[in-house]
């Protein structure tokens, strides 16, 4: 159990710049998920962090001790590989004994830490079974055992569940979170699947092209994205983004599809005329009643029945694509009035993508996003 | 379920076996003829099971009036310089295959390249220049004369080198983290995941060093070193009013023998060996 912290962490790849400085700090016991699109450089940060890369700059400091320049070995960090990467030729008690024989444990010590692990992960029964003779989950349970007996300082997981079907995952999910709870080890977990990032997480950190794009609760990364891409990245289906210019002395927006929306939360800095992106999410849109004044026209291309809820996809007068979220299985005609509540809105500034804050609030969890945001552009 | 005999394939193996084999039954059955009646061309097809003593005499006394020697010398000569070639053949490739891709260092892909060309030079073509180095170091008619010369491999430094590319980065990186160092890396992980490859390329370099030839003749002239290969040889050329074709033949059959063995012996591990790498 240990603190981790990251200090501007880089590290390029000849000319080809693949993480540009990352801050990070993670107290004791924390878990924290970073999560981004495939190739923002998510595997490259956890190679950092376990020491089987050289970071081009920047320092990896575990439990006060900077260990930048140390080997894997020594790091007291384990890592779980998204294949498992379990030794083919050892049957899962060697696999689980193998880092503990190294570091010249005693035999009575190994077989009690692998017996210990085995009846935590359920695989007491498998020990004597080669890597071949498992099924998947069977497999990514020795691969945690082989980091749990280590009792490391620091975990590293690099999408461990992306080679497991749909319904394992969410079982192997549930368990990692009990798991890594239950033994308060500080956790680094890499993913590209933002489910598995809101529930694991105590933090987010969302990486968009080397950078850490917001660096917050699941919940404020949901609820108070930083920027444009945050907002579209996380949540399903995506959050609607609507191209409008700041009105009436920084009260309201108006659409570029026609409506005035004023803000229910505050004005907004700038002058009038400041290019804006709304973005609202999916299930915060209302389809209004036929005939009412309030209200954006969509015309509906597509419409995906997803049996607890309904999908509709269309686009707005402007010609914005829009997605709109309705509960249970609906029959609709191709044209509808939409509306949403001003409460429900995010302001982003169009130029750089930024989230607007009213300007007389300044929430308290600012701090942390806007520490993410100096990260990036 | 029940399958249908698959006729014509059927007759096709058995033609295949048939051709394969009918020189190896002709060696026999010529064994255990008078040599007088082979070189008149009376060459049965039926072996005379009355002498098949004479497998037993060649094996101890080897061709006694001509003063050969036992097969038996030879047959150690051969595998323990079979044996050598094979075993450190596999031991100089797996070394050097390791290092070329798992090291970096200055140099290495030159390295590689310089291994690669020496495919180009077999014995046979660097024959005169080897034999007087070997002349030089005072190796000549000894057995690491025999051996030395032969034991770098290109082919198996090839072959260890793609499967040790085949091997995923994140088994290295899991052994990393786990603390195994690079020796420890080699013994624990590299050389268990790749037995199969070795004994498959064991039974190829065996039967390459067994059947050398012209090496041995050249470098050791010493009758205490000749070789199955080379005794079988000096039947033919060995000044005889009448080639002993039989004691020839009972030798021949002497010689296939342990190729066999090893063959069948590692049969198993050969097939699986050739066609994949563990995963
Ligand atoms: N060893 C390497 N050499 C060169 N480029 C690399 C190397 N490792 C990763 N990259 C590049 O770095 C980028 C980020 O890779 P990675 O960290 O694996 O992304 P992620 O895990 O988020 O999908 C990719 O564009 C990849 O091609
Ligand atoms: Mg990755």
């Amino acid at each position: 159990m240990a603190t981790l912290e990251l200090a501007g962490l880089a590290k390029s790849f000849g000319a080809l710049a693949v993480l540009h400085g990352v801050d990070l700090a993670l107290a004791d016991g924390e878990m924290v998920v970073i999560v981004g699109a495939s190739g923002c450089g998510k595997s490259t940060l956890l190679r950092l962090v376990a020491g089987l890369e050289e970071p081009s700059a920047g320092s990896v400091v575990l439990d006060g001790r900077d260990v930048t320049r140390l080997d894997p070995a020594a790091r007291d960090i384990a890592m779980v590989f998204q294949n498992y990467a379990l030794y083919p030729h050892m049957s899962v008690f060697e696999n689980m004994a193998y880092g503990l024989r190294i570091r010249r444990l005693g035999r009575a010590d190994i077989r009690r830490r692998v017996d210990q692990a085995a009846r935590m992960l359920g695989i007491e029964g498998l020990l004597d079974r080669k890597p071949r003779q498992l099924s998947g989950g069977q497999r990514q349970r020795v691969a945690m055992g082989r980091a749990i007996v280590r009792e490391p300082k620091l975990f590293l997981f690099d999408e461990p569940l992306s080679n497991l079907d749909a319904r394992l995952r969410v079982q192997m999910r549930a368990e990692i979170r009990r798991l890594q709870r239950r033994l308060g080890v500080t956790s680094l977990y890499v993913t590209h699947d933002q489910v598995e990032a809101m529930t694991l997480g105590d933090r987010l950190v969302v990486m968009h092209e080397g950078r850490p794009a917001q660096v917050a609760s699941p919940l404020e990364v949901f609820s108070r994205p930083a920027n444009t891409y945050v907002a579209g990245f996380i949540g399903a289906p995506a959050m609607n983004f609507l191209p409008a210019r700041l009105a009436d002395a920084g009260r309201a927006a108006v659409l570029k599809a026609g409506p005035v929306i004023a803000f229910a939360d505050g004005p907004r800095a700038g002058r009038d005329g400041r290019a804006l992106i709304i973005g609202i999410r999916p299930e915060d849109v209302t389809v209004l009643p036929e005939g009412a004044a309030q209200g954006l026209r969509l015309a509906v291309d597509l419409v995906e029945p997803l049996g607890s809820e309904t999908l509709l996809h269309g686009r707005l007068p402007g010609g914005a694509a829009f997605t709109v979220q309705r509960a249970g299985m609906v029959r609709v005609g191709e044209e509808m009035t939409v509306g949403f509540s001003p409460a429900s809105l995010h302001v982003f500034e169009a130029e750089t993508g930024r989230r607007l804050e009213p300007v007389s609030l300044a929430p308290p969890a600012r701090v942390e996003s806007s520490a993410a945001m100096h990260g990036s552009r | 379920m029940h399958r249908r005999i698959d006729w014509p394939a059927h007759l096709v193996l058995l033609l295949g076996v048939a051709l394969f084999a009918f020189p190896v039954w002709l060696v026999f059955a010529g064994a255990t003829q008078d040599a007088g009646a082979i070189n008149r061309g009376d060459l049965s097809l039926i072996p005379d099971f009355s002498h098949l003593g004479i497998f037993l005499s060649v094996l101890l006394h080897g061709y006694g009036e001509a003063g050969g020697h036992p097969a038996w010398r030879m047959l150690m000569i051969s595998a323990g310089m079979a044996l050598s070639i094979a075993v450190g053949k596999i031991v100089i490739s797996v070394l050097s295959a390791y290092a070329v891709v798992f090291f970096r260092f200055p140099f290495r892909m030159a390295a590689f390249w310089t291994i690669f060309i020496t495919l180009m030079l077999p014995v046979e073509v660097r024959i005169i220049p080897t034999y007087a180095v070997m002349a030089d170091f005072h190796m000549i008619n000894s057995f690491a004369g025999l051996t030395v010369p032969l034991i770098a491999s290109a082919t198996a430094t090839l072959l260890f080198r793609q499967v040790y590319l085949a091997i995923p980065d994140e088994l290295v990186e899991a052994a990393r983290m786990d603390g195994a160092g690079p020796i420890r890396f080699l013994f624990d992980m590299l050389i268990p995941v790749s037995a199969a490859n070795m004994a498959a390329l064991f039974v190829i370099l065996f039967v390459y060093g067994w059947n050398q030839y012209l090496w041995p003749l050249l470098v050791a002239t010493d009758p205490r070193l000749d070789t199955i290969v080379i005794g079988i040889v000096q039947l033919t050329f060995g000044g005889f009013t009448l080639t002993p074709w039989n004691t020839m033949m009972a030798m021949a059959v002497l010689a296939i023998v342990p190729p066999v063995v090893v063959v069948v012996a590692m049969q198993r591990w050969f097939v699986h060996g050739l066609a994949e790498v563990e995963k």
